[in-house]
């Protein structure tokens, strides 16, 4: 297919270590003694447990339901009873421990009956076809977790026009997706053409990073060489799996600073979510497993592996062989985008796509930062074409205003700058810093916005109460003068009476005795 | 030549009744300086600054009389925006009204409780629900951390706990602190 390539600004060619992990097609590992599942495993809202610990439940049954529509279901990934409901160490950079549901599989597999899936899925409307995807909790596998069904639906406003599918897989060392084409291309596909038809997109175009020959075979076969579904090959330069950075390889179009895909009629979706999409649809199964690259000099059978959500990390390490005696780092995801753990007690969620046990020569040497020399390399491979070195100083600074002037949310932290910089400059610990505290800072301006009526609505009602508190003693007061001036009208009568008596009796002696003694 | 000055002079008198008119129907509540300084404020209503609340310190710094590194809660970052707000330069905290701390809340211990409902008529907030002689809870969300209810509880039923971080409150280090901690 001769069709256009446009080439991206920066990036750069990366040592791929591929071939460490593909050797084999990704085999299914046994399941653990414990699946730990956590409930927030995407972007959005966590998700709400439906179950109680002792509780039985199957394969794919719904554990927690969607809180909201930006969030995701989670389904039992096993069959077996639930355990508990508790707080366990997540994958995440902050180490910290998120609400998960812990089942203890009885290795009967038995799916949930109401896990079931249809091959005639043309005939099902797009809407029915979208709730089937959200009710299956699937989100981008690519690593964001973003919830499909949203991106899925991008609003009245926006007709799209092409659905891009994203087999690039540039980061080093990943290979969960180039495994997942070459032995399941028709999964792929099926799911392009579900999306597809959700989105009514007029063509589908997959982008594939060319040293994936083996993928570009097996999808170009499957296509068959349909008019409206192209598989491109993209050179060999990181990022381009980046979402911009495909859509601009495929399409030549740019995605507006600070805006989506879809406002300019497309939309993106990650090899890996397609197949999750085809077999929720087709085969009625949630999102309840998935591939996982384990690979790195630190690990003795580096390979691909199928793999239950909620598997502890150790487990999958040790059907690939187990750590060697040159394991020094953990790293969830690659080396350009991935982040470190401290623990392998953590569990595989929806979006681990790659546990890389890095060899000691295989970790980055420890930074040596220098004062920056404005040599305007990191300006040059920057794929968002930003102004790195302007938004370090501005985030060390920590001038928020100023650095997101300087786009700094359109940054994808590739980590291409800080991989250039002469200077050793941290550069995207400080862009990932100063996003984090804006996003704090936001929070607390909400908070703050909050209190503030809050406090309004306080005073106000300390004012109705101490003027309800004056009207009441107003009115005590009125009654007490009223029964003051009862008493004393009253007095006053008695007193008239008693005077009107003295008249009278007076009188009565004068006229007669006899009635006053008698 | 004359009607040229007459034409000017109903465009001036055309103008200002124009100008009048907005002065009247577009008149700012309140004062505008004050309420840019108390939107950078946090709301938390706690006293620490020496005034009876936010917009008292704000009115505070309006006219002159209070530094704006005065604001506990807000700390190096309120200081920062007020800095930016009025062309002054930032300075540290007034280690006079305190140091900057961990954000807390109030909570209840219900055991102990009897239900005074002082705490109640304490909270700036009203994030404080129970009634009369019965236990009193702190609702977490609304809770800004000022503090005022714990001195009045006569049972000292009240303490403050920092609120945990999770997983959508987490920040990024300040690069280099983590090391210069380690
Ligand atoms: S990490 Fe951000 S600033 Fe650095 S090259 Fe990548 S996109 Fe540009
Ligand atoms: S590459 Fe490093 S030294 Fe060069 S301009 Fe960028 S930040 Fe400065």
């Amino acid at each position: 297919m001769s069709a256009r390539i446009h080439p991206f600004h920066g990036g750069l060619v990366l040592d791929g270590r591929k071939a460490l992990s593909t050797r084999t097609p990704p085999a299914p590992v046994p399941l653990p003694e414990r699946l730990v599942v956590p409930l927030h495993q995407h972007i959005g809202a966590a998700a709400e447990p439906v179950v109680e610990p002792g509780q039985r439940v199957l394969k794919g049954e719904p554990i927690a339901r969607a809180a909201g529509y930006v969030s995701a279901a989670v389904h039992a990934p096993a069959s077996g009873t639930v355990v508990a409901v508790e707080a366990h160490p997540v994958p995440h950079p902050s180490g910290l421990s998120a609400p998960c549901v812990v089942i203890e599989p009885d290795g009967e597999e038995r799916w949930h009956e109401g896990c079931r899936g249809t091959a005639d899925w043309q005939a099902l409307a797009p809407e029915a076809l979208r709730a089937r995807v959200r009710a299956a909790g699937i989100v981008g596998m690519g690593g964001a977790g973003f919830p499909t069904h949203v991106k899925l639906n991008p609003g009245p406003g926006r007709a799209i026009h092409t659905l891009v599918v994203n087999g690039a897989e540039c980061e080093p060392y990943i290979t969960c997706d180039d495994m997942l084409m070459r032995t399941r291309p028709q999964a792929v596909l099926e799911g392009a053409r579900i999306m597809q038809r959700i989105l009514g997109a007029r063509r589908v175009l997959v982008g594939i990073e060319e040293d994936k020959p083996e993928a570009l075979a097996a999808l170009r076969e499957a296509a068959g060489g349909a008019p409206d579904l192209e598989v491109r090959a993209v050179p060999v330069r990181y990022p381009s799996g980046g979402e911009r950075q495909l859509i601009h390889l495929l399409t030549g179009l740019e995605v507006p600073s600070e805006g989506l895909p879809a406002d300019i009629g497309v939309v993106c979706q990650n090899v890996g979510t397609a197949a999750a999409v085809r077999d929720a649809v087709v085969e009625g199964k949630p999102l309840v497993s998935r591939i996982v690259t384990v690979t790195g000099g630190g690990v003795a059978g580096p390979r691909n592996l199928e793999v239950p959500v909620g598997t502890p990390f150790s487990h999958v390490i040790a059907h690939a062989g187990g750590y060697t005696d040159e394991a020094a780092r953990l790293i969830v995801g690659g080396p350009m985008m991935g982040f470190a753990v401290r623990s392998d007690a953590v569990p595989v969620t929806k979006t681990v796509n790659c546990l890389l046990v890095a060899a000691r020569e295989e970790v980055e040497p420890a930074r040596d930062p220098r004062p920056c020399v404005r040599c305007g390399a990191c300006a040059e491979v920057c794929p968002a074409r930003l102004l790195p070195q302007q938004l370090y100083w501005y985030a060390r600074a920590k001038d928020f205003d100023r650095v997101q002037d300087y786009k700094l949310f359109d940054c994808i932290e590739c980590g291409c700058c800080a991989l250039v910089c002469p200077s050793q400059l941290p550069l995207v610990d400080y862009y990932r810093y100063a996003k984090s505290e804006i996003w704090a800072l936001e929070r607390e301006r909400e908070r703050a916005e909050r209190a503030r009526r809050r406090h309004e609505a306080h005073v106000a009602r300390l004012e109705r109460e101490r003027a309800e508190r004056e009207a009441r003693s107003r009115a005590r007061r009125r009654r007490a003068t009223d029964r003051e001036a009862r008493q004393a009208a009253v007095a006053e009568a008695l007193e008239r009476a008693r005077a009107r008596r003295t008249v009278q009796a007076e009188g009565g002696h004068a006229e007669g005795d006899g009635a006053e003694d008698a | 030549m004359i009607p040229a000055v007459v034409v000017l002079a109903a465009i001036a008198a055309v103008a200002g009744a124009l100008l009048g008119y907005a002065a009247v129907r577009f008149r700012v509540e309140g004062d505008p300086v004050v309420d840019q300084i108390e939107s950078l404020l946090p709301q938390t209503q706690c006293g620490q600054c020496g005034y009876p609340g936010c917009r008292p310190y704000a009115e505070a710094i309006a006219r002159g009389e209070a530094d704006i590194n005065r604001c506990v809660p807000g700390g190096e970052h309120t200081i920062r925006a007020l800095a930016d707000l009025l062309g002054r330069e930032p300075k540290p905290l007034d280690p006079e009204v305190g140091e900057e701390k961990a954000p807390a809340v109030a909570v209840i211990d219900e055991e102990l409780c009897i239900g005074c409902t002082k705490c109640i008529q304490a909270c700036p907030v009203d994030a404080i629900v129970g009634a009369a002689k019965q236990m009193h809870t702190v609702i977490a969300e609304e809770c800004t951390g000022c503090e005022l209810c714990v001195p009045v509880c006569p049972v000292d039923c009240i303490h403050m706990e920092p609120v945990p971080v999770d997983l959508e409150t987490w920040r990024w280090p300040y690069p280099g602190a983590a090391e210069a901690h380690a």
